[in-house]
């Protein structure tokens, strides 16, 4: 019936004159052009920057300073650590992603009443705007009157206001906004793995953690690795949450650039930075991919 | 090596009944094939026994110890899948070492055993392809050398080679074969090609809609149905069936098909009248209907109308009455259709069986 469909709308778009390449034109274009003035355009005009001293506040001509810019900003102390504050997050939030995700996801892997409702009701969190968790998490972590010290009973603990607990209790919030989605993402692994295979493997006298690690892990490696890289470049970029949450104390790499760009108004070394964080990013997923890539052969 | 006993095995899913209250005993070292039309039990027999499917009710006995609430890895039952269910992810060696390291045995130990696995089916230049290699043929005897390398009390094949073709499945029939005889291990078979099953069996278990029909050697189950089920399922082309009527008229008797009467020895009626069935069923496969070119005692003209060459030989549909009779001649024995030829049904090959009920009244007729 598609394919009826298809042949059926083209020979009339033929009737009216139009050719298969002009309605693959007419698809395309406009998607070019949107991605050309918005994307294309800005991401090569900032690299022009990133070789300038040029702030947009001021009404003076960009002046090419070469390399400068990179060479500044990867002596600065204040960008490394940065750096390594981003790093630090990544890990925890991201490590801690994967773990409650495939955890719930392995719980999920199984017939039970109302699975489907329960599965949609964990993934409330990511469908809500960060804006809104940061703010909610923020009041959460209250210390005088939020739940979490009254529920935990330990007093007026500062979750926001230092370096170490603010990652932490930002990374929190990120895990339980993120995870549904490395569940969802594992679950559709989980699921795809053939019931015969856990069944040869009873027969084999498999124990579960020797099939969980010979059977599972493997074949639901490829979807993890996915998830993996996605929720790492989201979490390298880190801003909303952070921003929103403790800006003083977690101050991530997006955060810096922003502060660069848009308080400090320096234009051409916020451009460099931020091809930077591109040019790391681009690396760390490479290196993900290389192993995906690995795991998809088997 | 193991004897499996399996007492009042009753299984539902949901509201069906699946298995109706099988009970068979199958000896150490004997090859048992259940077959029987897709859905009538005997694939999940099969899983019960090794323990991936749940029986509802009875007893399941491995070596008079009673396991139905052990969990399938506890039994020491190799299964072979279908559809092979070989480790995607791991080499041909890894398959086949799967259930040795599973255990936990030693490394050099396992070596071993795989290779003398991978020389016993000449699988030795497999060893370190991904199953997705392949062929067919290949990934099962794969299956079964993950099956057989660590020597399980019983061996269970889920229509093993259903999934080859034709030529693949008459080479991998002989090689199991070979392969029983070799291991000796007890092995219970699934499926629904009746050729497979009188090939490979020691004994035949005939299923139909979760009831054993009969269990008997391929000879018994083949010279002797127990029922019109079994008489129609197994053999091919399948044995004639219709519903008969003895007549006895001068000292002579004749079973009457759609009008047409053939000559029957004497003995029929004594033995039909000790019986008391209502409404008899005649049976008699191709090759129990005799024919000739000439007149003789006891034959009857009947008309050819259809002819189908096997090669080895020929089967003739004649026209009974309104009925079609089945015989299998001699290759080219009739030249074309239409033509008139003499039949007769070989007493020694007809089977009554008692239409209502449809089991077999036992009559055996001599010449």
């Amino acid at each position: 019936m598609a394919v009826l469909a298809t042949l059926d709308s083209g020979s009339r778009a033929a009737a009216r004159g139009w050719s298969d390449l002009a309605i693959r034109n007419a698809f395309i274009l406009p998607t070019i052009a949107f991605l050309i003035v918005f994307n294309i355009f800005p991401l090569i005009y900032s690299l022009g920057f990133s070789f300038t001293e040029y702030r947009v506040s001021l009404q003076k001509p960009a002046e090419f300073v070469g390399l400068q810019n990179y060479a500044d900003l990867l002596s600065d102390p204040a960008i490394w650590r940065s750096f390594t504050t981003t790093a630090q997050y990544v890990i925890v939030s991201v490590g801690g992603q994967m773990i409650v995700g495939f955890g719930l996801a392995l719980l999920l892997n199984r017939p039970f009443k109302f699975k489907g409702l329960v599965t949609t009701l964990l993934m409330l969190p990511m469908m809500l705007s960060p804006a809104v968790v940061g703010l909610f998490w923020k009041l959460l972590y209250d210390p005088s009157w939020g739940p979490i010290n009254y529920a935990l009973g330990i007093g007026k603990f500062e979750w926001l206001s230092n370096r170490v607990n603010a990652l932490f209790a930002v990374a929190i919030t990120d895990i339980w906004m993120w995870s549904p989605f490395v569940m969802l993402l594992s679950l559709a692994g989980l699921s795809a793995i053939p019931k015969s295979l856990y069944e040869a493997a009873a027969i084999d006298r498999a124990s579960w953690w020797y099939t969980f690690r010979r059977i599972t892990l493997p074949l639901v490696s490829p979807l993890l690795l996915i998830a993996l890289i996605f929720r790492t470049m989201e979490a390298f970029k880190a801003f909303d949450l952070p921003f929103i949450m403790s800006t003083a104390s977690v101050e991530t790499i997006a955060i810096k650039l922003y502060q660069m760009a848009f308080q400090g108004w320096d234009t051409g070394r916020a451009s460099a930075l931020a091809y930077i964080v591109l040019i790391v990013v681009v690396c760390i997923t490479n290196i993900y991919v290389k192993y995906l890539n690995r795991a998809k052969e088997r | 090596m193991a004897e499996i006993e399996l007492r009042h095995i009753q299984k539902y899913f949901g509201a069906v009944h699946v298995i109706r209250d099988v009970n068979l005993t199958i000896r150490d070292r004997e090859f048992v094939v259940l077959l029987g039309p897709s859905g009538c039990g005997k694939t999940t027999t099969l899983r019960a026994i090794a323990g991936l499917e749940e029986i509802s009710s009875g007893e399941i006995l491995i070596d008079g110890k009673p396991v139905q609430n052990l969990h399938a890895s506890e039994r020491d039952i190799a299964f072979v899948f279908q559809l092979y269910a070989l480790y995607p992810h791991l080499s041909v060696f890894e398959n086949i070492a799967f259930p040795l390291k599973a255990t936990g045995m030693a490394k050099a130990e396992v070596d071993r055993s795989v290779m003398a696995i991978a020389d016993a089916l000449a699988i030795h230049h497999l060893l370190s392809l991904r199953p997705s290699a392949l062929s067919g043929g290949d990934m099962q005897r794969v299956a079964i050398g993950r099956a057989l390398v660590r020597r399980p009390k019983a061996l269970l094949l889920d229509e093993p080679i259903g999934a080859l073709d034709a030529k693949l499945r008459e080479d991998m029939r002989v090689e199991l074969k070979r392969l029983h005889l070799e291991n000796g291990s007890t092995s219970i078979y699934v499926t629904h090609d009746q050729v497979e099953a009188m090939s490979l069996a020691d004994r035949i278990v005939v299923m139909h809609d979760g009831i054993l029909q009969q269990v008997g050697t391929p000879s018994e189950v083949y010279l002797r149905p127990a029922n019109l089920f079994v008489a129609q399922f197994i053999g091919s082309p399948v044995m004639n069936i219709a519903e008969a009527s003895i007549t006895s008229s001068g000292g002579k008797v004749a079973v009457e098909l759609d009008g047409e009467s053939f000559a029957m020895p004497h003995d029929l009626v004594g033995m039909l009248v000790e019986k008391n069935a209502d409404r008899i069923s005649l049976g008699v496969r191709p090759e129990g209907v005799l024919l000739s070119h000439e007149e003789k005692a006891g034959y009857r003209p009947v008309e050819a109308h259809i002819i189908q060459p096997y090669g080895p030989f020929d089967i003739v549909d004649l026209r009974v009455g309104s009925q079609t009779l089945r015989a299998r001649t001699h290759t080219g024995f009739v030249e074309k259709a239409g033509e008139r030829v003499w039949a007769r049904i070989d007493p020694a090959q007809a089977h009554f069986f008692d239409t209502a009920s449809g089991n077999s009244l036992e009559i055996r007729l001599s010449e």
